[in-house]
């Protein structure tokens, strides 16, 4: 008995050693849930597999929300220079409802942003991320990782968000 | 006992083991709200008999492979001021378990779901606002082909939270919804201009008949079509639904049906948006108990078609909310920006945006009733029959320019009419009910070299009068100023002042102080200060707040 035990033990032992270098790559960063949502022209995206090549920021806001406005008009400005130099692509996602939805294309048309916009109207992707409230922006790598969020916006945020953007996109050029 | 203890390891290491290689992803939020109040007899705040509050919510989600499970815990203890009577104690919210692939997604549980856009069903949560009507039951979403989603749910809904356990309403809801987006599907459609998707929904209710004295349908259903087309520059989408007969508390026990249309037209391009909506209702009310009344246990979702406005005295004082029974409603919207490097648009364009929304009352005939006959239906109504009482208009207009890289403004003007005696939001005597304000707000930011920066807010709220006097509190001045003073730090203060109540001992200032501190995903932020009564409202649904004096700690947590 004692010695099959042992035997259990050291094969047990061995399965869980063997286990070990596969967990590397996963131990403790969070990846991005799937949920399906559609975009401003209908087609529906897998948050999980968007196919972009490089970083992708991912901000949430409303046409309701003062500063996820304020966040985005900024780096509008900003947004051709960040492309060139990181590949970055910026998906905002809109959490408006039935009530305020048809406003995101007006409001993206006129202020001609370049992002990628989806529609969330029932926060199915909201929850899934943890957002409590809008903006919250959200950094997530070439493998799909999501290494660095901030909840709120206040003037200067952007230049925060650009050295974690150019973090990342080093390390995808290596 | 060696034995024993060299057994049980045997059995946990790979278990170990395997938990770590499929560890899975786990992520959440967590939201804590304390109040402190005091007793301010000026404004009529009351304290509280336990004179604190607090509301908690953690969110945890689990994904493994195909797997996925979540759960949420609320804690009531007791609930913050002006949230709804009914949530209390804690316990287990919400909690669901499922699997979704490519092709299927099977979820058992709580779950939260939109037909369409909503008019027939929908199943959502707002914790700000107290409201949840999630589903507790099953629902299988079916992509058996790309560009096609079919979805099946049963279940019953959440009606509220006492003693930290989830009370269910009396009726099962039952449904499905199909879309197809033809571009997808169609080959020959894949790169044609036009781009079209159609849907369809039908739900059902049933609900025991508990009235002894009359013969209720105790199964009521609710259907509806949808388009959804692009050409070019041109948007244009539209759903219309039909209800069978569901007499109700809300509708007074008729047997009419009902019906609602929402058609939105719009056109862009780069640096200018337009939208034309239009929206027609009657007896729209579809919940799982016919004697709910306000928000509870609603199925559909019946947008206010207005603006969603955002600066306090225009947000707070006078808003809209949607009227079940029946409206006829408009709403323009037009954005547009002057080009960069133009004389007016400057070095970074200038933003000019106009909003128009009128709602009215849905006529009613009833010359070809005959009030005897034993149907029950007690008028006819036709879509887009409006009648003549006005129930809301909103007239605004905004400019905004940013002048340097560091100096911006926003001027706003407002002009809000809301038929009180309909969206009730406080006690008037004036007979039509029509409370007409102008408001104005200039808004200014500024960002330093530091990299600190300010943002400052002035606000001015004109009411109208009514035998010489204004109407409701009278005129009121608001002021706010923001200051960041690093990427974690930031502190904003807030007067607000009824200057023209006609009482002049009602003439008080409201001083409210926050100190917030934000760190990557983690907020926290002190408050203290006077809050008036006034609406809270998030996406057309409102609730009352008191007046309050005291001290706010909210703290708010994603992972």
């Amino acid at each position: 008995m004692k010695k099959l035990v042992f035997a259990l033990f050291f094969v047990s032992l061995g399965w869980t050693l063997s286990a070990q270098p596969e967990t590397e790559n996963h131990s403790s960063v969070k990846q991005l849930p799937k949920v399906m949502l559609v975009d401003l022209d209908g087609k529906s995206i897998n948050t999980a597999e968007m196919g972009f090549k490089g970083p992708i920021v991912i901000s949430f806001w409303a046409t309701w929300c003062a500063p996820c406005k304020r966040e985005l008009n900024t780096i509008q400005d900003l947004y051709p220079d960040w492309q060139e130099e990181t590949g970055v692509t910026l998906v905002a996602v809109s959490i408006d409802d039935e009530k305020t939805k048809a406003q995101v294309r007006v409001y993206v048309d006129g202020k001609a942003w370049d992002y990628v916009v989806l529609l969330d109207p029932n926060g199915d992707f909201k929850r899934a991320m943890g957002v409590n409230n809008v903006p919250h922006t959200f950094l997530v790598d070439t493998e799909g990782n999501i290494v660095y969020s901030h909840n709120n916006y206040a003037p200067g945020d952007e230049e925060k968000l650009y050295e974690e953007i150019k973090k990342i996109a080093v390390k995808g050029a290596n | 006992m060696k034995i024993r203890l060299l057994l049980a390891a045997t059995l946990t290491l790979p278990a170990l083991s395997f938990g770590q290689v499929g560890l899975g992803n786990f992520s959440g939020n967590i939201e804590s709200n304390f109040q402190y109040l005091n007793e301010d007899t000026v404004i009529s705040a009351l304290q509280p008999p336990s004179k604190g509050l607090m509301n908690s919510y953690m969110n945890v989600f689990y994904t493994q492979g195909n797997f996925k499970a979540g759960m949420r815990l609320e804690s009531y203890l007791p609930r913050i001021q002006g949230y709804p009577d009914y949530f209390s104690g804690t316990g287990v919210g919400m909690r669901y378990i499922g699997y979704a692939n490519d092709f299927i997604d099977v979820t058992v549980g709580s779950f939260y779901e939109q037909f369409g856009s909503g008019l027939v069903l929908r199943a959502y949560e707002d914790r700000a606002l107290g409201y949840d009507n999630m589903l507790d039951g099953f629902r299988a979403i079916i992509r058996p082909y790309k560009g096609i989603v079919i979805k099946g749910i049963y279940g019953y809904q959440r009606a509220s939270f006492v003693e930290g356990r989830i009370q269910h309403g009396p009726g099962i809801v039952r449904g499905f919804d199909g879309e197809i987006h033809l571009n997808e599907v169609i080959a020959w459609m894949a790169d044609k201009k036009l781009d079209v998707s159609l849907g369809g929904s039908f739900a059902s209710k049933y609900q025991a008949d508990d009235q002894p004295n009359l013969i209720l349908p105790e199964n009521v259903g609710c259907y509806g079509g949808r388009i959804k087309m692009r050409y070019n520059k041109f948007t244009f989408d539209t759903e219309y639904v039909m209800k069978g007969q569901d007499p109700s508390q809300d509708n007074g026990l008729i047997f009419n049906p009902g019906h609602a249309l929402v058609a939105n037209l719009g056109y862009s391009q780069k640096g200018l948006g337009i939208i034309l909506s239009a929206k027609s209702t009657d007896n729209m009310s579809y919940r799982s108990n016919r004697n709910g009344k306000s928000q509870e246990l609603l199925i559909n979702y019946i947008p206010s078609m207005n603006k969603t406005h955002t600066y306090n005295l225009v947000a707070s004082l006078y808003p809209y909310a949607t009227q079940l029974l029946g409206e006829v409603a408009y709403q323009a919207e037009i954005l547009y920006t002057i080009k960069k490097g133009s004389k007016l648009g400057g070095k970074y364009g200038t933003s000019l945006n106009f909003n128009y929304s009128t709602t009215h009352n849905s006529l009613q005939h009833t010359s070809a009733i005959n009030p005897l006959d034993s149907t029950g239906v007690t008028y006819t109504s036709r879509l887009f029959d409006q009648g003549s009482t006005l129930y809301w208009q909103d007239i605004n207009f905004n400019i905004s320019k940013k002048f340097t890289k560091n100096f911006n403004m926003i001027l706003s003007y407002y002009n809000i009419t809301l038929n009180n005696n309909v969206a009730s939001v406080t006690k008037i005597t004036k007979p039509d009910g029509l409370i007409r304000s102008n408001i104005f707000v200039a808004e200014l930011g500024m960002k330093f070299a530091n990299k600190q920066s300010l943002r400052a807010e002035i606000q001015g709220l004109f009411i109208n009068k009514y035998e010489g006097k204004p109407v409701d509190k009278g005129n009121w001045a608001t002021m706010v100023v923001e200051y960041t003073f690093n990427s974690n730090w930031f502190m904003s203060v807030m007067d607000q002042y009824n200057y023209g109540n006609q009482y002049k001992d009602r003439r008080a200032h409201h001083p409210y102080v926050t100190l917030g501190y934000i760190r990557e995903a983690t907020r926290i932020m002190v408050s203290y200060g006077r809050q008036r009564a006034g609406m809270f409202c998030v996406g057309g649904v409102c609730r009352q707040v008191p007046a309050s004096n005291g001290l706010t700690i909210s703290f708010t947590q994603s992972f």
